[in-house]
C-alpha cells in the first residue's frame, strides 16, 4: 500500500490492483468551525462577541471583540465639569452604581486635599456596600442561570429588590444614583433609614445560607464548577486581575485592607479567600464561593457603619462641597475595592480649568476579561459559560 | 358499560369509507389526539404554575381566573405569527423535522391502556413497540438542526441524538425488568397482571426487593429521553439560545412545543403502566370499605392513568426547576458508566428473582 | 510639595525605588516627582524602556509585579503624546510607582511591554485606538474599543470626527 501525499484536506490510502490506483480509504476532513458567540447571546452578559475556534466541541481559542458599548466616557468627561462626570461614573459599572461614584469622587478629593465629614464617610462606605451585595446577587443568580440552574436567580431578585428599594429611598433612583458627590452626598440619608437596613440585614443573613444550600450544595452545580477555568495567583497577577477574582486564586489582596481608604481601617471584617477544602483554588467554584462570602462580610461592615455613624444633628451633607470644583495642576490614580475588582480613576487636571484634562477610568472588567482567549483554550463550550459568569463582567465597564 | 363499548368499537372497527378505515380513526386517533393535546395545554400551564410557585412568585395570572387561559392565548398567537423560513435553511428538512418529531413522540400513545376498555392498538408486542417508536423522534430533531442552516442548532441536535441515542439503553434495560415480572409485552395486559383487591401492593414497584431500581434506573432515562432537565443540553437556552429549535417561529414552533410536553406525558403513562398499575386503583379494599372495587372501572381507570401520568410530569418539572443542567461529557458519563451497568444489574436480580423465588 | 509637611510613607517608598532604578539607569530616567497624588518620574531614553521595565519587575528590591493601569494622554502644548503606567508591587513589597513616556504626535512609536504584564496587551491596544501611539513588539495591536475601520484617533485633542461610516451621518 502506498500513501499519498495530502489530497484536498484529508489524506488518501490506496493500493496498486493491476495497474490501477484503487482508492482504500480517505481521512474525513474536520476542519475547525467558527463559531460567533454574541453579540446577541443570553449568556454573554451583554453585548460581548466571543470569536470561538471550534473542533467539535473543544474550543481552541475564544477571542473577545469588544466595543460593542463603547460609549465615549472619557472624551465626555474632558468636555463637562467636574461634578457633572459624577452621573457617568454611575454609567460605568451600572450593578454598582454607588462603588463606582465612590472611587470618582475620592479621586477627586485626593486631588483638591478635601477633608471629608465622618458622617458622610460612614454613609458612603454604608451604601457601597448595600451595593456590593446587589451586584454579587446579580453575579450569582446569573451564574446560576448560565449553568441551567433558574430558580437561584429569582430568590436573588427577591432580595436585590429590597436593596434597591433602600437605595432608592435615599437617593431617589432604583439603578444610577448620582448620590455620591465629590466632597458630600447629593442629600442626608431619610429617618428611620438605619432602622430598615437593619430589618433587611436581619432578614437576609439566613437568605445567604439558603442560597449556599441551593447552588453550593448542589451536586451537579459542584460538578459543572469545579476544577474548571483554574488560574494559578502569578498568573493572575501578572494579568492584573483584581478584586474577587485574585482572591479567588488565593491571594488575600483586598483594596479595602491593604490600601484603606475612607473609614475602613477602623471597620472589623474577613477578607474573603477560598481553603481549598471546597474547591481547587482559582477555579470557577472558588471566584463564586469568595462572592458568596463577601456579602456575609458586607453585612457585617453594614452593622458596624449603623452601630458607629454620627448623628445627623445639624448635618448638611453639602457642607464640605467646594462652592467651585477646579483641582490645582497636577495628576492622580487613585482606586477602589469595587465588586468586580479594581476601579481605579487617573485624573489629569491643568489647575485652570473646571475640566479634567483627562480622565481615564481603570476598568476591573476589562482587565479581568482580557484573560479570556487563555483561559478557554481546551476547554468546551459549556465550560466557556461557566468560566464568563465566573469573570462576572459588565460590558457598561469593559466598554466604557 | 364496558360491554357496550366493545360493541360500539367493534361497528367501528369494520367501518371503511372507500377501502380506508376511516372507523378506527375515528376510534382511536382522535381521542389520543386530544388526550396529547389536552397534556400540552395543561402541561404548560401547569410548568408556568408550578415554576412560579417554587420561584416565590405566582405567574400567569391576568387570562381568565389565576391564568387558566394562558395556554389557549399562547397557542392562537402562535398560530397566527408570521411563519419564517431562513433563506439559506434547507426548505424539506426544515419543514418535515416538527412534523416528524411529533408523529415520533406520539405513536407511542398508540399502545397506551387508559383504561380497561380503551387501548389504542392492542398489540401483544405493545411495551416493545413503545420502546422503539420513540426512536423516530431523533429523525425530526437532526433534520431541524441540519435543516436550520445555524451552527448553534446543528450543536443542539448533536447533542440531543447523542443523547436520546445512548439513554435508550438503559430505559429499555429497565422497562424489560418490568416485562419480566409480568411475564409479557402486551400493555393491556401488564396492567391487568397488576390488579388485585389490595391496591398499590399489587404494583410491580412493590413486586420485589430491586424493583426500586429499575424504577429509577427508567426515570432518569426517561428524563433523558425528552430532553428535559436537568439533561436539557440540546436546548440550553443559555448556551445555544434554543438550540435545535432556534429557527422555528409560529406554528411549527407550537407543533415542536406540542412533540415536547406530548413525549413529556407518554413517558410518564410508560412509566406508571409498567411499574405503578396503569389503570388500576391504588386503594385498596379495607375489610367493609372496599375501596378498590369502588374506584375501579372504565370510566375510573382513565382517571387513575391520567392521575398517574399527571404526577409524574410534576415531579420531572420539580426537577427542571431545582437542578441545574449537566455538561455534554457528563451526561454521557452518566448513561455509560452508572445508569447501563446498573441497569444490567437490575435485569439479571430480576430474571433471579422471577426464576427461583414466586 | 508644600513645605514643613511630611512626606507620607507612601511617598518615600517610591522614591525609594525610584532611587534603586536611577542607579541603574542614570541619564535613561529623568528625577522623580515626589508628588502626595501620583509620585511618578519620566523614561527620557524610550528604546530602553522594556529593559527598565524588566528591571523593576524582577529586581529583588523593586519587585513591581503588577501593572495597574496603563494610560495614554495627549500633550497637545509639547506637541506629544504619552501613556502613563502605574506600577505596583502587589502583595509583596507594597510600594507604587508611576512612568511616564512621551513619544511624537504623528506616527510615534514605543516599545510594547506586553511580554512582560498581560495587563499592558489589551492597554496598548486602547491606547493605539484612542490616540495612535504605535507598539513596537505587540503581538496584535489592532482597534479595540472602536470598529476595525474607523478612522482618526479619538481621543486626541485636535480629533475631529469622521462624517459618516457606513453611509449613516456620525456628527449629530
Amino acid at each position: 500500500m502506498q500513501e499519498l501525499d495530502t489530497v484536498g484536506q484529508g489524506s488518501v490510502r490506496v493500493t496498486r490492483k493491476s495497474d490501477k490506483l484503487v482508492i482504500l480509504e480517505k481521512d474525513l476532513a474536520t476542519e475547525q468551525m467558527v463559531l460567533a458567540m454574541g453579540p446577541q447571546h443570553p449568556s454573554t452578559h451583554g453585548v460581548l462577541k466571543l470569536e470561538c475556534l471550534t473542533d467539535g466541541e473543544v474550543i481552541t481559542e475564544a477571542i473577545p471583540c469588544l466595543g460593542y458599548l463603547h460609549r465615549c466616557f472619557e472624551k465626555c468627561c474632558e468636555n463637562v465639569d467636574y461634578p457633572a462626570i459624577v452621573p457617568y461614573t454611575d454609567r460605568l459599572d451600572y450593578l454598582s452604581g454607588m462603588n463606582s461614584e465612590f472611587a470618582y469622587a475620592m479621586a477627586v478629593e485626593k486631588l483638591l486635599d478635601l477633608e471629608i465629614p465622618r458622617r458622610v464617610e460612614f454613609i458612603r462606605v454604608l451604601v457601597a456596600e448595600l451595593n456590593r451585595i446587589a451586584s454579587h446577587l446579580v453575579a450569582i443568580g446569573t451564574y446560576g442561570i448560565d449553568l441551567g440552574a433558574f430558580t437561584p436567580f429569582l430568590f436573588c431578585f427577591r432580595d436585590r429588590e429590597i436593596i434597591l428599594g433602600l437605595l432608592e429611598w435615599a437617593s431617589g433612583a432604583r439603578m444610577l444614583y448620582n448620590y455620591i458627590w465629590i466632597g458630600g452626598l447629593a442629600n442626608d440619608v431619610p429617618t428611620d433609614f438605619s432602622k430598615r437596613v437593619r430589618e433587611f440585614v436581619n432578614y437576609f443573613r439566613p437568605k445567604t445560607v439558603e442560597l449556599q444550600n441551593l447552588l453550593t450544595g448542589n451536586e451537579i452545580f459542584l460538578k459543572r464548577t469545579y476544577g474548571i477555568g483554574i488560574m494559578p495567583a502569578e498568573v493572575a497577577i501578572n494579568y492584573g486581575w483584581s478584586g474577587p477574582m485574585l482572591r479567588g486564586s488565593g491571594v488575600k489582596w483586598d483594596l479595602r485592607r491593604n490600601d484603606p481608604y475612607s473609614i475602613y481601617p477602623e471597620l472589623d471584617f474577613n477578607v474573603a479567600v477560598p481553603d481549598g477544602k471546597n474547591s481547587v483554588i482559582g477555579d470557577c467554584l472558588s471566584r463564586h464561593l469568595v462572592r458568596a462570602l463577601e456579602m456575609e462580610e458586607s453585612l457585617k461592615i453594614i452593622e458596624q457603619c449603623l452601630d458607629k455613624m454620627p448623628s445627623s444633628e445639624g448635618f448638611n451633607s453639602r457642607s464640605a462641597i467646594p462652592k467651585r470644583i477646579r483641582p490645582k495642576a497636577g495628576e492622580v490614580y487613585s482606586r477602589a475595592e469595587n465588586p468586580r475588582g479594581e476601579l481605579g480613576f487617573y485624573i489629569e487636571s491643568d489647575g485652570k480649568s473646571t475640566k479634567p484634562v483627562r480622565c481615564k477610568a481603570r476598568s476591573s472588567c476589562f482587565v479581568n476579561l482580557s484573560a479570556m482567549k487563555d483561559l478557554s483554550k481546551g476547554q468546551l463550550i459549556p465550560d466557556l459559560v461557566a468560566i464568563i459568569g465566573s469573570i462576572d463582567i459588565v460590558l457598561g465597564e469593559v466598554d466604557r | 358499560m364496558g360491554n357496550s363499548l366493545n360493541a360500539w368499537s367493534e361497528a367501528l372497527v369494520g367501518f371503511h369509507l372507500l377501502g380506508l378505515p376511516l372507523g378506527l380513526i375515528i376510534l382511536a386517533a382522535i381521542p389520543l389526539v386530544f388526550i396529547a393535546l389536552y397534556s400540552l395545554t395543561y402541561g404548560v400551564y401547569g410548568e408556568r404554575k408550578i415554576s412560579a410557585f417554587m420561584q416565590d412568585r405566582l405567574g400567569p395570572m391576568e387570562v381568565g381566573k389565576w391564568g387558566i387561559l394562558q395556554t389557549i392565548a399562547d397557542i392562537l398567537k402562535l398560530i397566527q405569527k408570521e411563519d419564517i423560513l431562513p433563506t439559506s435553511a434547507d426548505r424539506f428538512l426544515f419543514v418535515i423535522g416538527p412534523g416528524i418529531l411529533f408523529v415520533g413522540s406520539f405513536m407511542a400513545y398508540a399502545v397506551l391502556p387508559f383504561s380497561p376498555a380503551f387501548i389504542g392498538a392492542s398489540l401483544n408486542v405493545g411495551l416493545y413497540y413503545a420502546i422503539g417508536i420513540v426512536a423516530i423522534e431523533v429523525v425530526g430533531i437532526l433534520a431541524a438542526g441540519w435543516g436550520s442552516n445555524n451552527k448553534w442548532s446543528l450543536y443542539g441536535a448533536v447533542r440531543s441524538v447523542a443523547q436520546i441515542v445512548s439513554y435508550e439503553i438503559p430505559a429499555a434495560l429497565a422497562l424489560l425488568c418490568g416485562a419480566m415480572m409480568a411475564g409479557t409485552l402486551d400493555m393491556q395486559q401488564i396492567n391487568v397482571l397488576q390488579s388485585g383487591s389490595y391496591g398499590f401492593a399489587h404494583f410491580y414497584l412493590f413486586h420485589s426487593p430491586i424493583a426500586w431500581l429499575p424504577f429509577l434506573i427508567y426515570f432518569i432515562a426517561s428524563l433523558a429521553e425528552v430532553n428535559r432537565a436537568p439533561f436539557d443540553i440540546p436546548e440550553a437556552e443559555s448556551e445555544l439560545v434554543a438550540g435545535y429549535f432556534t429557527e422555528y417561529s409560529g406554528m411549527k414552533f407550537a407543533v415542536i412545543f406540542l412533540a415536547e410536553y406530548g413525549s413529556m406525558f407518554m413517558v410518564s403513562a410508560i412509566i406508571s403502566v409498567v411499574f405503578l398499575g396503569g389503570w388500576n386503583s391504588p386503594l385498596p379494599n379495607l375489610g367493609s370499605l372496599a375501596l378498590n372495587t369502588w374506584t375501579n372501572g372504565p370510566v375510573w381507570g382513565a382517571f387513575w392513568m391520567i392521575m398517574k401520568g399527571f404526577f409524574f410530569i410534576f415531579v420531572q418539572m420539580w426537577l427542571r426547576w431545582t437542578l441545574p443542567r449537566l455538561r455534554v461529557d457528563q451526561l454521557m458519563y452518566l448513561c455509560w458508566k452508572v445508569l447501563t451497568p446498573f441497569a444490567f444489574v437490575s435485569f439479571v436480580l430480576t430474571a433471579i428473582w422471577e426464576i427461583y423465588l414466586p | 510639595m508644600e513645605e514643613g509637611k511630611a512626606v507620607s510613607q507612601s511617598v518615600q517608598e517610591s522614591a525609594a525605588a525610584y532611587r534603586v532604578i536611577q542607579e541603574q539607569f542614570g541619564a535613561a530616567v529623568s528625577a522623580f516627582d515626589a508628588n502626595e497624588t501620583m509620585p511618578f518620574f519620566e523614561v527620557v531614553a524610550t528604546g530602553r524602556w522594556v529593559e527598565i521595565a524588566l528591571f523593576m519587575r524582577d529586581h529583588a528590591k523593586l519587585k513591581f509585579n503588577s501593572m495597574a493601569c496603563l494610560t495614554g494622554a495627549d500633550y497637545p502644548a509639547e506637541n506629544k503624546v504619552g501613556i502613563i503606567c502605574n506600577f505596583e508591587s502587589l502583595a509583596l513589597l507594597g510600594h507604587k510607582v508611576a512612568v511616564k513616556l512621551k513619544c511624537d504626535r504623528t506616527g510615534g512609536s514605543l516599545p510594547s511591554l506586553s511580554c512582560l504584564w498581560h495587563t499592558a496587551n489589551w492597554h496598548e491596544r486602547e491606547v493605539f485606538d484612542l490616540f495612535g501611539i504605535t507598539f513596537t513588539g505587540h503581538p496584535d495591536l489592532r482597534r479595540i474599543l472602536c470598529p476595525d475601520d474607523w478612522e482618526g484617533h479619538p481621543l486626541l485633542k485636535d480629533y475631529k470626527v469622521q462624517q459618516s461610516y457606513h453611509g449613516i451621518k456620525v456628527p449629530y
